[in-house]
């Protein structure tokens, strides 16, 4: 990478830094955005942390094993959670589970700190998996709408746009420090699991 | 100087204009979630004794210079989460003040006096501090807040504690920051002394 690049780099990631710790009035997790079931599922995408970082996760891990990982993931992951969301949409109404967010975030995260090399085949099953875990959650949790489809499809979409820059923008990076900064936001995602499962544990206890 | 080293200087401060400027947030009105997250991110910088050790461990890494710099920091937040998982689970760990002011007064040391031990035996002290701390945020955690927006906001306050102390370790390149890295690292050492002498109190 050279100086340039790297410069411009820095720049923006300092701006979203900025942008992401200069607080303004928000008017978040609102039933609906007014614009339409699409945009709705969109914006539950983007305000979910349980669904919105085991995509990050999943999506940067791609990046990092490189292009081919990326394509993979980039269409088996929004694919299966489109149908895991239409098979939810017809199940029994049921909650999403902390235990199994905290399981997704410290299986990703760990894999994207180690940096393990899994085969093409089954970081596809497990973008299959986390697709279908997560889209039955989010279609089973919408209760009966006749526009509950449409919002299943803007989610999907926003986890297609989401895994495609992330993925992108990871397998573009050369530099080592930027390669390991990755891995250090697995580590981060990896242990917010485990402290998840700290606090599932102190519920189950009655803490 | 540099232009690259300029551009960035005109980034930083841009940076710094910003976080200046900091609005009320009123976000997510329903159930209290940027509470969870912010309170999360506070509560490691709160107290005196984690933050020092937790920039300790980034300037030491500095030091060592990699890999050491980047698995430390990896090493210490999954660790200390597992110290708090335990924590959160009530799994009892003696002597936990102990602990956490020998890790300042160890990892203080070593800055001052630039250890340098096997990547291994830096990886397994660190781990060690990082179950005492995790283990005191995991049992204070407070009931009621969102568990996952705090979790990410707690592990994300200690990375940056990390970086904070890798950032300032970069001076480690020159002599005379060699020398500041020391004094930092007795400073840290002194504090650790501080908090044994508190915990006996």
């Amino acid at each position: 990478m050279n100086g340039g690049r790297a410069s411009r780099m820095w720049g923006w990631a300092l701006a979203a830094i900025a942008a992401a710790m200069s607080p303004t009035p928000a008017h978040a997790h609102l039933n609906s955005t007014g614009m339409g079931p699409v945009y709705d599922g969109v914006l539950h995408f983007v305000m979910s942390p349980e669904d919105l970082i085991p995509v990050l996760a999943l999506a940067l891990y791609a990046g990092l094993r490189g292009a081919g990982y990326g394509r993979e993931t980039l269409f088996v992951l929004p694919g299966a959670w489109l149908l895991g969301g239409f098979i939810g949409l017809a199940a029994p109404a049921t909650k999403g589970s902390v235990v199994l967010s905290a399981i997704w975030f410290l299986l990703l995260g760990g894999l994207l700190a180690a940096n393990a090399r899994l085969s093409l085949r089954v970081t596809a099953a497990l973008a299959a998996l986390v697709g279908l875990s997560h889209g039955y959650v989010n279609g089973s949790g919408m209760g009966p709408s006749m526009f509950a489809g449409m919002v299943v499809v803007g989610l999907v979409g926003a986890v297609f746009v989401v895994s495609a820059l992330t993925a992108a923008f990871v397998v573009r990076l050369r530099a080592e420090w930027g390669r390991i900064a990755v891995r250090v936001a697995g580590s981060w995602i990896a242990a917010s699991g485990l402290l998840l499962l700290g606090w599932a544990a102190r519920a189950a206890r009655g803490g | 100087m540099s232009a690259r080293w300029r551009t960035g200087a005109l980034w930083m401060a841009g940076l710094l204009l910003v976080l200046l400027q900091a609005q009320t947030a009123l976000a997510h009105p329903q159930q209290g979630q940027a509470a969870g997250f912010l309170t999360g991110f506070q509560h490691p910088i709160a107290g005196l004794d984690h933050v020092l050790a937790m920039v300790a461990v980034g300037l030491w890494g500095a030091q060592l210079g990699a890999p050491a710099v980047w698995l430390l920091p990896v090493a210490f937040p999954m660790v200390m989460a597992l110290g708090g998982m335990l924590g959160l689970m009530g799994v009892p760990l003696p002597g936990i003040e102990y602990g956490i002011a020998a890790s300042a007064i160890l990892l203080g040391a070593a800055v001052m006096l630039e250890v340098r031990p096997p990547l291994a035996v830096a990886a397994l002290g660190v781990g060690i501090f990082a179950i005492f701390h995790g283990h005191a945020h995991g049992t204070e955690l407070p009931a009621g807040e969102s568990a996952l927006l705090y979790s990410m906001g707690f592990v994300a306050a200690t990375g940056c504690l990390h970086a904070a102390g890798i950032g300032i370790g970069t001076m480690h390149r020159w002599s005379w920051g060699q020398a500041v890295l020391r004094a930092a690292g007795a400073a840290v050492a002194v504090g650790g002394v501080f908090f044994v002498w508190r915990a006996l109190a």
